[in-house]
């Protein structure tokens, strides 16, 4: 049986003198196991009071990123036999710690708010719009996004700037909508991403595209999105 | 405290909620509160497809709402109502349509229309699908149409208790798990959405925030549930960790083998083969495996391999990249390890075709409710159809009850909130106990899919209504840790609290129902016995506990017959 061990990243904002620290768990591992079944192992028969988040267990629902050994990754999806000795697990960098590993998302849906992210159509066919499959391939791997907020917490633009920069997520969006044959807000869209808080403060640094687990290329598309801004 | 009034609540933003939300900003205010963001409800767990008679595709071209009707009575084995059932094949298109409407980015047939894929206990290739990830591009254009309307939403938000007074909905308690304090909400209707009770199984392919908590807010305040011992088992979770692999791996022609190789579907299902209903094939597993003809008496295979590349990567990516991140294995070139879990929770609040419950301004759409249109099996693409179906209803009814039935908040149903709202502060408070809440629900899912499983019997439905009642004494003396601010243990023990009660009505139900009947198998009384049992069995909270009675079942066109597939 093999063995590693958690160095968890920990705060608890109702003990009366908050102070973040880490704190070590070592836990049995066996094969197939992931990390966020190592978190469970350590919730359920060694520590209650730790706290992270969670839903489908299968790269999905997008619940569960968190930091390990610094590189943001699905916890649900990561083996934890991908590790050796110790792994430290922290919250999202570039967001503010509510508990332990739990961080206050909501910058990140505010972002998703801004772009206007749905579909913008003037059509009303009496069934479905005709989408030819190579349109709806345009579409792809965009539209696979399951919103984890991986892109954004792997980017150093969106750490240092996140009040001035709609950053990684938004401009998926951006793009997987404008390539929708049957949208045609593609242009109020790029209005919106058009400036210094959008595309043009991309450093094309890449770590969106590296670490994102849906294997979506972010910065192919926050380039396409450029081109599109001169072109119209 | 001064609550936070909406005229419509909807608990729950997976995409029941969110339909019938939309509705009902239609015609007045309405917020939804959900206890994770609404983009990660179960919704987005859904692959293989949603299910309208479009006819689309060659082989659907004799495709009618009436067909689909059809089939899903008969999958239903006769325990549907044939009304609730005419309702959701009659409107399925509509409601597919406004999704693709809305931007869903569904699979396309060489004419550009929306692609289409045989299912089981379908007569018609009728499961339109985005891949195989089909509940996840529904629930994303849904969250988009939401945040297009300004719906409202309170996020991680967990509600603890509704407010009933005089058998009329006047609100709710529910913690922010993000500030930890109790939040007070006043509403003239509520519809409920909050999805299965899955995680009472050791094995299910339900999403972890799963325990049925909604349906125990219903039951709690004194609403019936309907037919909760019907629970669907999926074939193919993949073996030991049972995470879903679609009922599509078998419609693009996917084949079930046991360790001899042979394609044993064809022993009990000739015909339809590995496209028979969910109920049969999963007992068709479990026999295979039961009888020493599973591998390493564990699982058996499903097998991809002769459908190429092409096609898996075009039709079936998901499946492929969930075999390779959590089994290292490539269904391109290997066999897949399968067995089945538990995977859908066919009863219920119950509801009639409008959402409507005993309670007077509460609402049910969705898993939580029972209308029913899925009876004692629900055929596969049928659960996404009815969110919407019946999410938009459900809608509807709401803000009619709302606008014209509903009082604003006076001074007793202030009362009744403050009340409610004291006993929440004491439900959310620490627990000294030994016992450990993962132990009681480790030990409570081993009983549930040991002995109220695929097949069941008379002394060990006893013993499962004994070792239950043995957790909830258990769990009297539970340890949970102070703090509010989200701490897992204590939603962990609220929701244990709700499995262990739904539990009983599942058990109890099973053991009083002495018949075989869809996903329900006696082998005590392996025969379907109208005579006795074409009947919902419904629950109640009654002072002794729960109570069961039965209430026949509406039938329209269809005459009860043996099924054959």
């Amino acid at each position: 049986m093999a063995e590693i061990k958690l160095r968890i990243f920990r705060f608890d904002p109702e003990n009366p003198k908050p102070v973040p620290h880490y704190q070590t768990y070592t836990i049995e591992t066996n094969p197939g196991m992931t990390v966020l079944g190592a978190l469970f192992d350590v919730l359920d028969n060694q520590d209650g009071t730790l706290s992270f988040r969670y839903s489908c267990r299968w790269a999905i629902c997008g619940s569960c990123a968190v930091s390990l050994n610094g590189k943001c990754r699905l916890a649900c999806e990561t083996q934890v036999s991908d590790y050796k000795g110790t792994l430290t697990i922290e919250p999202l960098p570039g967001f503010d710690v509510i508990k332990d590993l739990v961080v206050d998302i909501e910058p990140f849906f505010e972002n998703y708010m801004k772009i206007k992210p749905y579909l913008m159509s003037q059509a009303s066919p009496e069934k479905e719009n005709i989408q030819m499959q190579e349109q709806v391939n345009l579409m792809q791997p965009h539209v696979r996004c399951i919103l984890c907020a991986v892109c954004e917490s792997s980017c150093p633009v969106s750490w240092t700037s996140r009040e001035k920069y709609v950053g990684p997520m938004a401009f998926t969006k951006v793009y997987r909508f404008n390539r929708d044959s049957r949208d045609s807000g593609g242009k109020e869209r790029l209005a919106i991403v058009g400036d210094e808080s959008g595309v043009w403060r991309c450093r094309t640094i890449f770590r969106c595209t590296e670490y994102c687990p849906k294997d979506i290329p972010i910065t192919e598309a926050i380039e396409f999105l450029k081109r599109r801004y001169f072109r119209d | 405290m001064a609550p936070i009034f909406h005229p419509v609540l909807v608990i729950g933003g997976g995409l029941a909620g969110l339909r019938a939300a939309l509705e009902v900003k239609k015609h007045c205010d309405v917020a939804v509160i959900s206890m994770v963001y609404p983009v990660r409800s179960h919704s987005c767990a859904a692959q293989g497809g949603i299910n309208a008679s479009l006819g689309n595709v060659p082989e659907g071209r004799g495709d009618t709402w009436e067909k689909h009707a059809y089939d899903t009575v008969k999958g239903s084995d006769f325990l549907a109502d044939q009304d609730a059932v005419e309702i959701l094949a009659r409107e399925a298109p509509l409601r597919v349509y406004e999704m693709e409407h809305w931007g869903t980015p569904f699979s396309r047939t060489p004419e550009g229309r929306i692609a289409q894929r045989p299912f089981g206990g379908a007569e018609f290739p009728r499961t339109c699908y985005a891949e195989d990830t089909t509940g996840h591009a529904l629930l994303q254009t849904m969250n988009e149409q939401a945040v297009k309307n300004g719906i409202k939403v309170y996020a991680e938000r967990f509600v603890v208790s509704l407010v009933v007074r005089d058998k009329k909905v006047a609100g709710l308690i529910a913690l922010n798990r993000l500030t930890g304090k109790l939040e007070t909400y006043a509403a003239n209707a509520v519809v409920l959405s909050t999805g299965g009770a899955g995680r009472i199984y050791a094995e299910t392919t339900n999403s972890l925030i799963m325990s049925g908590y909604g349906i125990y807010l219903a039951y709690r305040a004194g609403a019936a549930l309907k037919d909760m011992e019907f629970m669907q088992f999926h074939p193919t979770s993949l073996f030991q960790i049972n995470i879903l692999l679609t009922e599509g791996c078998r419609g693009e022609g996917g084949y079930l083998l046991n360790k001899n190789g042979d394609r044993f579907m064809a022993w009990c299902a000739p015909k339809s083969m590995e496209l028979a209903p969910r109920d049969i094939v999963a007992r068709a597993i479990a026999t295979e495996i039961l009888e020493g003809r599973g591998v390493n008496n564990e699982y058996v295979y499903l097998d991809l391999r002769h459908l190429g590349e092409r096609i898996i990567e075009e039709r079936l990516p998901g499946i492929r990249r969930l075999c390779r991140s959590f089994i290292g294995l490539d269904p391109v070139h290997e066999l897949i390890p399968v067995e089945p879990a538990q995977h859908y929770t066919m009863g219920g609040i119950d509801c009639n075709v409008n959402g409507g419950t005993e309670i007077k301004g509460l609402y049910a759409a969705g898993e939580c409710a029972c209308v029913s249109v899925h009876g004692a099996n629900r055929l596969g693409g049928n659960s996404l159809l009815e969110t919407l179906v019946f999410g938009k209803r459900a809608g509807e009814s709401a803000a009619a009850f709302a606008m014209h039935e509903g009082s604003d908040m006076n001074k007793s149903s202030q009362d009744a909130i403050e009340e409610e709202y004291r006993k929440a502060v004491e439900k959310i408070k620490g627990r000294e106990g030994k016992e450990k809440i993962a132990s009681i629900r480790n030990d409570l899912g081993r009983v549930m899919s040991k002995k109220v499983g695929i097949f069941r019997k008379e002394n060990e439905l006893e013993e499962a209504v004994e070792e239950i009642s043995n957790l909830s004494a258990r769990f009297e003396n539970v340890h949970v840790s102070k703090g509010t601010v989200y701490n897992l243990e204590l939603i962990n023990a609220l929701d244990l609290e709700a499995m262990l009660a739904l539990a009983e009505i599942i058990a109890r139900g099973a053991l009083l129902r002495k018949e075989s009947r869809g996903s329900h198998f006696r082998i005590d009384y392996p025969e379907r016995d109208d005579a006795n049992f074409l009947r919902h069995t419904i629950a109640r909270l009654a002072p002794g506990g729960v109570k069961i009675e039965y209430r026949g079942v509406a039938i329209t066109k269809f005459k009860p017959e043996k099924r054959v597939y």
